[in-house]
């Protein structure tokens, strides 16, 4: 087996044995009750109100689970000196990163998979496998996030909390954009500039918010363009991050 | 235990086990002393504007709207008075129903709740500000919305008691909409409106017509227009 992959296999058996697939059912339970209680509320489409409602709490949670786990595994192969035990063998700082990329990623695809299954409840099979998809690619983009603030900031409370802003900061920024140029903003040199500083702000940041949307669920899937774009959004930033997170390994002193 | 990360019980002092105990209870009691929360018709916030609600659905319209309608909803629905809704701003209340509809277009919800719930007062000028919010958001999807409009066209003759804006509103839905999915009844509006039918008999065809036309499907909804039907016979009975 290739070294990266072994690497993977590792962050995977991690996982395993950390308590994150209890963490993940209990939060799916915890999705499902809230769901069906607000749905009782409801006096109108709620089956639309459950799906939509797991689909965003799953999504969030799933992000949430995997950045802490992230986070937290790096600060303890920190502390335990893995990194430069792994260092001291034949194992070059590619492959090192690249593997552990591998193996956050392939825990952000099992998350993926085991939150889009119970939305078969409400959906169609096609909608939920674009969705379910698309979420994989968004936690493996958290992973990367995570792992790359985890290793340049080593820190795990400020890597948590940049991943959470950077995603956070991701899914709204369409929205702060359509505030900034709304009808209720002023005009003036000011308002122009803070709409020149936001406009660049999202240039640096991941498209979340056309990515996972749970109104794919609720109003069928979305056309092949507006998909595709949405995937490649992420894949893009996925590689961004990988590649400044390689950038910024390759010039550590351990 | 050999291997145990924990020691045994007996190891916790007694005045540990006291105030932990005490602390407990101290918290339970201050919760259990603390009203219950409740919204009243008067608590209604200024709403936020539909890109502020977009924004603050952290990328998530559907159910971002869906959890404003309940929010919504809340102010009075149950809360025992007998005209509910009446107190409400309806003013607020048709901005935040606005906004509701700008974050996520594609839900029924908001229009529902305005020409089932809302428009259903007794006082004129709030039922007019709902029926007109109704047909602003059939104009702008008509092919998605006709049947909240005929719904409006339907509580401005037997309700609001103005057959001119019942027909206008009936003359719309039969100009505007080119879906042909839409069923005849409802295209036919303006004839409907225009006979010479009491309420009972128009509520029967329209929610016999919605029925039909699969456009009833969330078990809810038509467990509340079946609740809203016997409703309307008890009181054309006892009319009689």
């Amino acid at each position: 087996m290739p070294p990266f992959l072994l690497l993977a296999r590792a962050a995977l058996l991690e996982a395993r044995r950390s308590g994150l697939p209890w963490l993940a059912l209990g939060l799916l339970l915890v999705a499902l009750a809230l769901a069906g209680f607000l749905s009782q509320v409801a006096l109108t489409e709620g089956r639309e109100l459950q799906a939509a409602l797991v689909a965003a709490l799953l999504r969030a949670g799933g992000a949430f689970l995997v950045a802490t786990h992230v986070a937290a595994s790096v600060a303890r192969e920190a502390n335990d000196k893995v990194l430069e035990l792994a260092l001291a063998l034949p194992l070059s700082r590619r492959t090192y990163y690249l593997g552990k990329v591998c193996g956050y990623g392939a825990i952000g695809v099992s998350l993926a998979l085991a939150f889009a299954v119970p939305l078969l409840l409400w959906s169609g099979p096609i909608a939920v496998a674009l969705w379910g998809v698309s979420l994989a690619i968004e936690l493996l983009l958290v992973g990367a996030a995570t792992l790359f603030f985890a290793m340049t900031l080593t820190n795990m409370v400020a890597a948590i909390a940049t991943t959470v802003s950077l995603y956070l900061l991701g899914r709204t920024i369409a929205a702060i954009q359509l505030l900034a140029r709304g009808p209720l903003a002023e005009d003036g040199w000011l308002q122009e500039l803070a709409r020149y500083a936001v406009d660049a702000v999202a240039l640096l940041l991941p498209g979340l918010d056309s990515a996972t949307r749970s109104d794919w669920l609720l109003y069928g899937p979305p056309g092949a363009g507006e998909y595709g774009s949405a995937l490649l959004a992420l894949a893009a930033y996925v590689a961004l991050l990988v590649a400044a997170g390689l950038f910024d390994f390759q010039r550590r002193n351990l | 235990m050999a291997g145990s990360s924990e020691r045994a019980l007996g190891v916790v002092p007694p005045w540990l086990w006291v105030a932990l105990a005490l602390a407990l209870a101290a918290q339970v009691t201050l919760q259990a002393l603390r009203p219950a929360p409740a919204a009243t018709a008067d608590d209604l916030p200024p709403p936020p504007t539909g890109a502020a609600l977009r924004a603050a659905t952290m990328g998530e319209p559907a159910a971002g709207a869906r959890l404003a309608m309940l929010y919504v909803q809340a102010f009075d629905l149950g809360a025992g008075n007998a005209l509910p809704y009446r107190r409400l701003d309806y003013g607020r209340l048709r901005g935040w129903l606005r906004a509701i509809l700008t974050t996520d277009p594609k839900s029924a919800y908001p229009l529902f709740a305005a020409s089932r719930i809302y428009a259903e007062v007794d006082d004129p000028a709030k039922m007019r500000q709902m029926l007109d919010f109704v047909h602003e958001a059939f104009l702008e999807d008509p092919n998605r919305r006709w049947q909240w409009l005929a719904q409006a066209s339907y509580l401005a003759k037997h309700r609001l008691r103005d057959l001119r804006l019942a027909l206008g509103y009936a003359a719309d839905l039969e100009r505007l909409t080119t879906d042909p999915g839409i069923p005849l009844w409802a295209k036919q509006m303006q004839i409907f409106i225009a006979e010479d039918m009491n309420e009972l008999e128009a509520a029967r065809i329209m929610l016999g017509g919605l029925l039909e036309s699969g456009k009833l499907e969330d078990p809810g909804e038509r467990r509340f227009l079946q609740e809203r039907l016997e409703e309307l016979e008890r009181r054309t009975a006892s009319k009689r």
